[in-house]
């Protein structure tokens, strides 16, 4: 098969980026999607809060999807359903993208230019080496959260969720309303990491404790999940001797962070960031192999699908210029986006003015909890915006605007960097 | 119920001994506690296949490691489980303990071990560049190897009951009684009557045996716990890399496993409860920090899991292999390490001994191979595609990150001694032991069981009753 962009997932980063590409010009385009339908995980999110940004509404996550299926079905856009991407590679004049299904067994795409839309994995028991038993009972989150609103069935009845992610709050609501008893939810930072909307209308809401600085240190029950220990951390995370509190339950949600999921990506050779686990990418959103772009939670985990939808119209939008060829010279020396203090990593990684329209957006997250903080803006020496806000939170994506004129001001050798000051 | 012989467990050793007895004209049942088989300390241990230097000369360890060892390379062509012969260093860390290297390489010469040498801590460097610089010298053996211990077991009993021998599970053995032609064998749900026993019951072995016999056995379960880490860091050695032993055991060893992650583990704690099988902070710092000398770097941030699994430690601290003092009754007790690697020979030797006890004859349509699952993952795109065309079960990934298709995961609920479980489903197929760790696929590899074996989707258990995953029906 041939085709000009080949787009990896049919979640909304997907779906967002094929729409922006066909509108930008390019007809020919291929959306691979391993799932049976098009929405990805947001087929799973029934709760509503999706859209304000985008559609100044609030749509349910199901809602959401079905807003950009329905465009991608207007223009007439192809995917492939229930196929699934085993390698991409690169060829003379291109990309291969192989792929696997009942349909065509194994088949190669060849594609002028690939956009890389394949979401992000949650953080498992393993990876947090969480010491104990390995009964039923344990989950993360999003599994939970399919077994709930997806095939119908409880996971459990008397449940202890650790990590504050936006989808262990959002299940600690859900699990509450169909039934079960959401006894704690324990995060091990001194903070929360998700959305401070979610905490008061998940938790609050519904008097679940939220115990910060805690950790899960003993899972006990040798079949089923029979209780889990908390105890507090101290200021490095390590478990605070005498302060284990053991909670009987038969449940263990875990909402511990996401992962993009870039295995395909390591295959292809694009660079990936060691603070995201994500491509480090220019202002078009393209990866460090030309013509491979990468846009939603695969490129950075965010925390509003409406960002996600964002993002992936102007990677899609770039996809398309690349494959139209109408991409601006590339061979001025690009101009390096620093973190600096409190910042924890920024989208893009570099920047090339002449390929910029008039503004640049850079996306990005802090590592702490400021208060009265100001968003500070530096290319070169210069302090070019300071921008107050009330508070800054590592579950909440930031972000900053920057006008092409002002970066055609710097210096050569300058870089732009981001920062967090506070009093 | 009326059969010749009965083994009781089915972890590697008693599927072994099921496999070799099942070619000969006998009615043969292996009676198991747990759901599947392989389900104590088959499932968690090392994975090595033990060149043989360790064991003491003369022992019966020192016997059937080398014995098994031999065996194995032929044995997994025969019946299709992955086997790669990696070759293992043992590392010295200080001058001083060098006669022990010297020792030890007496050691492996005096079992047989073929091709033993002592390397220089250069040497071992420019052959494994991670590992540590404090590293004077190593003893290497080429002859070591690493195996997939569930597939090991799997595939042997698979073997067996192809060849007639009958495995039934959930059933305890809560009494043996010795009988005039031999022996009544109780359990929770049937009464068994056999000529012979053979007991293989892992850290339970004791309790079996001394339900028969008046000498007296002892086990001791000893914790082992491991760090298992993605496959982006498996390559981070090549060889299985043990430190000079210590008192108890072989110590905490680096190893690539045949799946290609990198495995570290066990640590050693003697554990009264026989079923203690928990993680514990201490125990996975310790045998991080202790592994950690062998390598220059461990890749705290690449662990996948962490598991821990139980050796039968008898007291004499030697292998029991062979009939009791009471006649008819056969012992593969205290198969704490090398057992693993010892398994195909004390199958080969007990059955034989079993047989000539009970005068059987060898069967003359004995069906020798088997062919394992098929592996979509490392199939070639040739062979994928021939998969597929057969059956489109082979193009639906239910695991996306060890590539386990549909048709995988029916193949083996479908197999003789089928999965039955999620946990008999990810040792037979994969599903579920890569880095996401079965949050993607488990839902749908739930269903599919519930679909095969014909239960509502609330019954499927991870690895038997009490571990349902489902609590009920939303609104129910």
């Amino acid at each position: 098969m041939n085709t000009k962009i080949a787009i990896i997932g049919g979640g909304p980063a997907g779906l967002a980026a094929a729409v922006s590409a066909y509108d930008a010009g390019v007809k020919d385009l291929l959306i691979l999607e391993r799932d049976d339908k098009l929405g990805g995980i947001l087929n799973q999110c029934i709760h509503n809060g999706f859209g304000l940004h985008t559609f100044k509404e609030e749509l349910t996550g199901p809602e959401y999807a079905e807003r950009f299926i329905e465009k991608v079905r207007e223009r007439g856009i192809e995917s492939l359903l229930k196929t699934i991407v085993v390698d991409i590679s690169k060829e003379t004049d291109g990309l291969v993208v192989t792929a696997m299904s009942a349909e065509k067994g194994m088949f190669e795409i060849h594609a002028q230019s690939v956009i890389l839309a394949m979401g992000c994995r949650e953080r498992p028991r393993g990876a947090l080496n969480t010491p104990g038993y390995r009964p039923a009972g344990i989950y993360s989150a999003g599994t939970a959260q399919r077994y709930v609103n997806i095939e119908g069935k409880m996971p459990g009845k008397e449940v202890v969720i650790l990590g504050s992610g936006d989808i262990g709050l959002i299940m600690a609501r859900r699990m509450t309303l169909e039934g079960a008893h959401v006894k704690a939810v324990a995060e091990l930072m001194p903070y929360s990491g998700g959305l401070k909307r979610n905490i008061v209308q998940c938790l609050d809401d519904f008097g679940i404790p939220l115990k910060l600085s805690t950790t899960v240190t003993d899972i006990k029950g040798k079949d089923r999940v029979e209780s889990v220990t908390l105890s507090k951390v101290d200021a490095k995370n390590q478990p605070i001797p005498g302060t284990e509190e053991e909670i009987p339950c038969d449940t263990l949600l875990l909402s511990c962070g996401l992962l993009p999921e870039n295995e395909l990506s390591g295959m292809l050779g694009v660079e990936l960031s060691p603070v995201t686990g994500g491509a480090t990418v220019d202002e078009s959103l393209e990866t460090s192999v030309p013509g491979v772009f990468a846009c939603g939670n695969v490129l950075h985990v965010h925390d509003l699908v409406d960002y996600v939808s964002g993002e992936a119209s102007e990677a899609g939008k770039h996809a398309a210029e690349y494959v139209l060829k109408s991409t601006p010279g590339t061979s001025e020396t690009p101009i390096r986006l620093e973190t600096g203090n409190g910042v924890r990593y920024t989208v893009p990684s570099f920047v090339r003015p002449s390929r910029l329209e008039q503004l640049l957006t850079v996306r990005f997250r802090v590592g702490n909890v400021y208060k009265n903080p100001e968003i500070c803006v530096y290319l070169g020496d210069k302090c070019l915006q300071r921008r107050k806000k009330q508070i800054c939170a590592p579950g909440e994506m930031e972000q900053v605007i920057i006008k092409k004129t002002d970066i055609e001001t710097m210096a050569p050798g300058e870089t732009i960097r981001i920062a967090i000051e506070t009093e | 119920m009326k059969r010749d012989v009965v083994i009781i467990g089915a972890g590697v050793v008693g599927s072994s001994i099921a496999r070799e007895l099942s070619r000969y004209d006998l009615g043969i049942t292996v009676l198991e506690k747990a759901s599947d088989v392989c389900e104590g300390t088959s499932k968690a241990n090392s994975g090595i296949v033990h060149a043989g230097f360790d064991a003491v000369p003369g022992t019966l360890k020192a016997r059937f490691n080398i014995a098994g060892s031999h065996m194995m390379e032929a044995l997994s062509r025969e019946l299709d489980f992955p086997y790669k012969r990696n070759g293992s260093l043992v590392l010295c860390f200080s001058e001083s303990d060098l006669p022990k290297l010297e020792e030890l390489k007496k050691r492996g010469e005096t079992n047989g071990v073929e091709g033993v040498t002592i390397l220089t801590g250069d040497e071992v460097r420019a052959k494994e560049p991670a590992i540590s610089d404090e590293v004077v010298a190593a003893l290497f053996a080429p002859t070591g190897a690493i195996v997939c211990p569930f597939g090991l077991t799997i595939a042997m009993a698979e073997n067996a009951a192809v060849n007639g021998a009958e495995f039934r599970f959930n059933e305890a053995v809560t009494a043996i009684e010795k009988t005039g032609e031999g022996f009544k064998v109780t359990t929770q749900t049937d009464i068994y009557e056999c000529k012979a026993v053979i007991n293989a019951a892992g850290v339970y072995a004791d309790t079996v045996h001394n339900m028969v016999c008046d000498d007296k056995l002892s086990i001791t379960a000893r914790k082992g716990e491991y760090c298992l880490y993605d496959k982006k860091v498996g390559g981070t050695v090549s060889s299985t890399i043990f430190q000079l032993p210590g008192a108890y055991g072989k110590g905490v060893l680096v190893t690539p496993t045949v799946h290609g992650n990198l495995l570290l583990g066990p640590t050693a704690t003697d554990t009264l409860d026989k079923e203690e099988v928990n993680t514990t902070a201490d125990g996975l710092n310790t045998l991080q920090a202790t592994a950690g000398k062998s390598i220059k770097a461990v890749p705290y941030k690449s662990v996948i899991t962490s598991f821990a699994g139980l050796r039968a430690h008898e007291e004499g601290g030697d292998f029991i292999v062979g009939e009791s003092s009471v006649k008819g009754f056969f012992d593969a007790a205290g198969i704490e390490s090398p057992g693993l690697s010892a398994a195909p020979a004390i199958g080969e030797f007990l059955a034989r001994e079993v047989a000539l006890s009970l005068e059987a004859v060898r069967k003359t349509d004995f069906i020798a191979k088997r062919k394992g699952i098929p592996n979509v993952a490392l199939a070639s795109k040739e062979e994928r595609d021939r998969l597929i065309k057969e059956n489109p079960m082979y193009a639906n990934v239910i695991c996306r990150c060890e590539l386990v298709t549909e048709g995988e995961i029916v193949d083996a609920i479908k197999r003789p001694v089928g999965a039955t479980t999620l946990d008999g489903v990810k040792r037979r197929t994969r599903a579920g032991m890569g880095r996401c760790q079965a949050g993607f696929c488990s839902p749908k590899t739930l269903e599919i069981l519930a679909r095969e074996l014909g239960k509502d989707i609330t019954e499927i258990t991870k690895h038997g009753a009490g571990s349902e995953f489902l609590t009920g029906h939303k609104g129910l």
